[in-house]
């Protein structure tokens, strides 16, 4: 009896996320896909065809004879839209570099610390996150405005004596994502660090290494995947990016989280926007596929 | 002549005046705040040495092993290595090596690459590299293991690894933290002869660090005793277990009995111990504590029979018990004897042959008794 119930508890605590994957994944995957096989209608909701689920199967299929790849083809006629994309994963690399290049130090730092004080280092990583996000990316407005907090600072140490022009630029989207994402970054690379060996680093010491060249054929390769972690939980969500270029980018700047908004609710074309999404969904799938690879890898490397 | 134990090659430097030592440690203190690890400890050590800094955990031993590699500074003091001060010179630039306790061999390199690093870092040509990296793998035989990463490895290919990869720059001194701690006894014991063959073969100085006595008496040329930060006793493993030069030497090493008493009269070269309970002890020994005062002899259980009749010597050295123990070991058997006044004595005979008539049982009235040689006469 208990062995059946054991059996059935460890089959439901497999079943359950795969059932939220289901559910919350799969599903609106489906239908956002559906979706962009549709046209856009003045209706409600605004595409054709809509199913009748009372006209039977043979209905369903007779509707669903009117999907088509229109959209798709249309995305690419439209260079807009390749732009867009292209644009997006520049700014989301640039970003993940920069990012990268804060958080390692940060992270490094952190796992150097005294392990009484770690806790405390971790708790101001998250910190932020205890106040609204929309609320932080507004405060970046009132540093960044030319008579903001920034500009006022360094004219007033006379570092500058013109207003540098940050906001509505690509600058301030970088900046804007690196704040926002810094501990999606920090965390993962604090982890692989922290759990570290230390006579590891001493070994290459001791077999000639100076602290630099030690760092660099020993910690940083063992941190690779906490490295490799960190840029995809940033990298991932910039690509998609809509708050922080829409407040802190300028009106040139594209990106597609930006145009699949406009699609969406100026245009109220749902299905050229389920389009939009689907391509940007495929585009993402490539590096967490990359990612599930090199955490496998990490994994049977076993430490 | 007579000499303290077996003597396993004709190699003492430290006896010889005119040699120079190849390490010396001069009053070495090392602080942690307010711990001090090393205590004004002075000691040298000769080339081609096999050498063990032997004590309980945080004695300091392993702080002494760090200052030579490097990795901590005296707080006070010098250690000098071939004629050259090390203080200021960081791990990188010293000319010894370090196989870690942890054996810290890198998990994402594979075992050729972990002994070929240090060489790699000292810019050798890639030919020189392979040669030698060939020439490790077959001095620990692990030819067949050179592409396999580190958790691929069983404890003792890892711990030849970790060798291998120590010894891959030839330093002039080696330096193992606690080398087989981690392997199974058996294994150990193997390991045991095959470092000292290494050292050998290889004519290099080695620097042992251990909590292990079987382990520093099995290897070392000399052992130094340590506690709380300071060196007890430097001294031949036979030294330090037949002539241990205090009570902490005599019981931190092997089993060991200790008769307390008085000291009597001036008895030439013996030194005679009265009121120990019973019977009146005569040992020989090269000094003579103040007559009057207390003192101590040591004796191991190797050294004292256990027999039904009283010896011819008796009541010197000699007392009655009842047998309280007996443990059987297969090579010897080890009794605890009662004694009246409700001390217990530790005694071991060898089972040299196989079958014992009327063997000594449990509760059985017998003599302890042990010859005027068997025992050291201990200073405090």
């Amino acid at each position: 009896m208990t062995r059946v119930a054991s059996a059935l508890f460890s089959r439901l605590v497999i079943i359950i996320p795969y059932a939220w994957l289901l559910f919350f994944f799969l599903i609106p995957f489906f239908i956002v896909f559906r979706i962009s096989l549709s046209q856009t209608a003045v209706a409600m909701p605004p595409y054709t065809p809509v199913f009748d689920l009372f006209g039977g199967l043979s209905g369903i299929l007779e509707k669903a004879r009117e999907f088509s790849f229109d959209n798709y083809v249309w995305l690419t006629e439209d260079v807009l839209y390749f732009n867009a994309y292209v644009s997006s994963v520049i700014i989301a690399a640039v970003s993940t570099v920069l990012t990268l290049l804060i958080a390692y130090p940060v992270a490094y730092g952190m796992a150097k610390a005294p392990k009484t004080i770690r806790p405390t280092l971790l708790m101001l990583v998250i910190l932020p996150f205890w106040t609204s996000f929309l609320i932080r990316v507004y405060a970046w407005i009132a540093i960044l405005k030319p008579e903001g907090l920034l500009n006022q600072f360094l004219m007033s140490i006379n570092v500058i004596d013109q207003p540098l022009i940050i906001l509505n630029t690509n600058w301030a989207i970088y900046i804007g994502i690196v704040y926002s994402y810094l501990p999606f970054m920090v965390l993962p690379i604090y982890s692989s660090l922290e759990k570290m060996d230390h006579t590891l680093t001493e070994a290459a010491l001791d077999l000639g290494c100076t602290p630099f060249t030690a760092f660099w054929r020993v910690t940083f390769p063992l941190s690779l995947a906490g490295v490799v972690a960190g840029c995809l939980l940033v990298f991932i969500p910039a690509v998609g990016e809509f708050v922080i270029p829409d407040l802190l980018g300028g009106s040139e700047t594209l990106m597609i989280g930006k145009t699949l908004w406009n699609e969406f609710n100026a245009n109220r074309d749902w299905p050229v926007s389920s389009a939009v999404a689907t391509i940007l969904l495929l585009i993402l799938v490539l590096p967490i596929v990359y990612f599930q690879n090199a955490q496998a890898k990490a994994d049977s490397e076993g430490k | 002549m007579k000499s303290l134990g077996s003597i396993r090659r004709s190699f003492a430097p430290w006896a010889d005046p005119a040699s120079k030592p190849f390490i010396s440690v001069k009053n070495v203190t090392k602080r942690f705040g307010d711990f001090t690890a090393v205590d004004d400890l002075s000691l040298d050590i000769y080339t081609r040495e096999f050498f063990a800094l032997l004590g309980a955990s945080g004695c300091g031993k392993s702080t002494l092993l760090r200052m030579l590699a490097g990795f901590e500074q005296p707080t006070s003091g010098e250690i000098i290595l071939d004629g050259q001060s090390l203080a200021g010179i960081p791990p990188y630039r010293r000319p010894v090596n370090m196989m870690f306790q942890s054996y810290a061999l890198f998990p994402h390199m594979t075992v050729e690459n972990n002994i070929a690093f240090g060489l790699k870092q000292d810019g050798m040509p890639k030919a020189d590299i392979a040669a030698r990296v060939a020439q490790m793998l077959k001095l620990v035989k692990l030819e067949k293991f050179s592409q396999r990463k580190p958790h691929q490895l069983s404890g003792g290919q890892r711990q030849r690894v970790a060798l291998a990869r120590s010894l891959a720059k030839r330093p002039k001194v080696l330096l193992l933290d606690e080398p087989l701690g981690a392997l199974d006894k058996k294994l150990r014991e193997e390991t045991q002869f095959e470092l000292m063959d290494l050292q050998q073969e290889l004519g290099l100085t080695f620097v042992v660090v251990t909590h292990d006595q079987e382990e520093a008496m099995t290897m070392a040329d000399r052992i130094a005793v340590m506690s709380h930060g300071k060196v007890i006793q430097v001294a031949t493993p036979a030294e330090i277990y037949e002539a241990p030069n205090s009570r902490f030497v005599a019981d931190f090493i092997g089993d060991v009995n200790i008769f307390e008493g008085a000291v009597g009269g001036a008895d030439g070269g013996y030194v005679r111990l009265e009121g120990t309970n019973g019977f009146p002890i005569r040992m020989a020994s090269p000094e003579r504590p103040a007559t009057g005062g207390k003192s101590a002899v040591a004796v191991r259980p190797e050294k004292i029979r256990v027999s039904r009749q009283p010896p011819a010597h008796a009541p010197v050295n000699a007392v009655q018990g009842e047998i309280w123990d007996i443990g059987y070991l297969g090579d010897m058997t080890v009794f605890h004897v009662r004694l009246k006044d409700g001390r217990v004595i530790k005694a071991s005979s060898l089972n040299a042959v196989r079958a014992v008539e009327d063997p000594l049982g449990y509760d059985q009235e017998v003599w302890i008794s042990f010859g005027e040689d068997a025992g050291v006469v201990l200073k405090d």
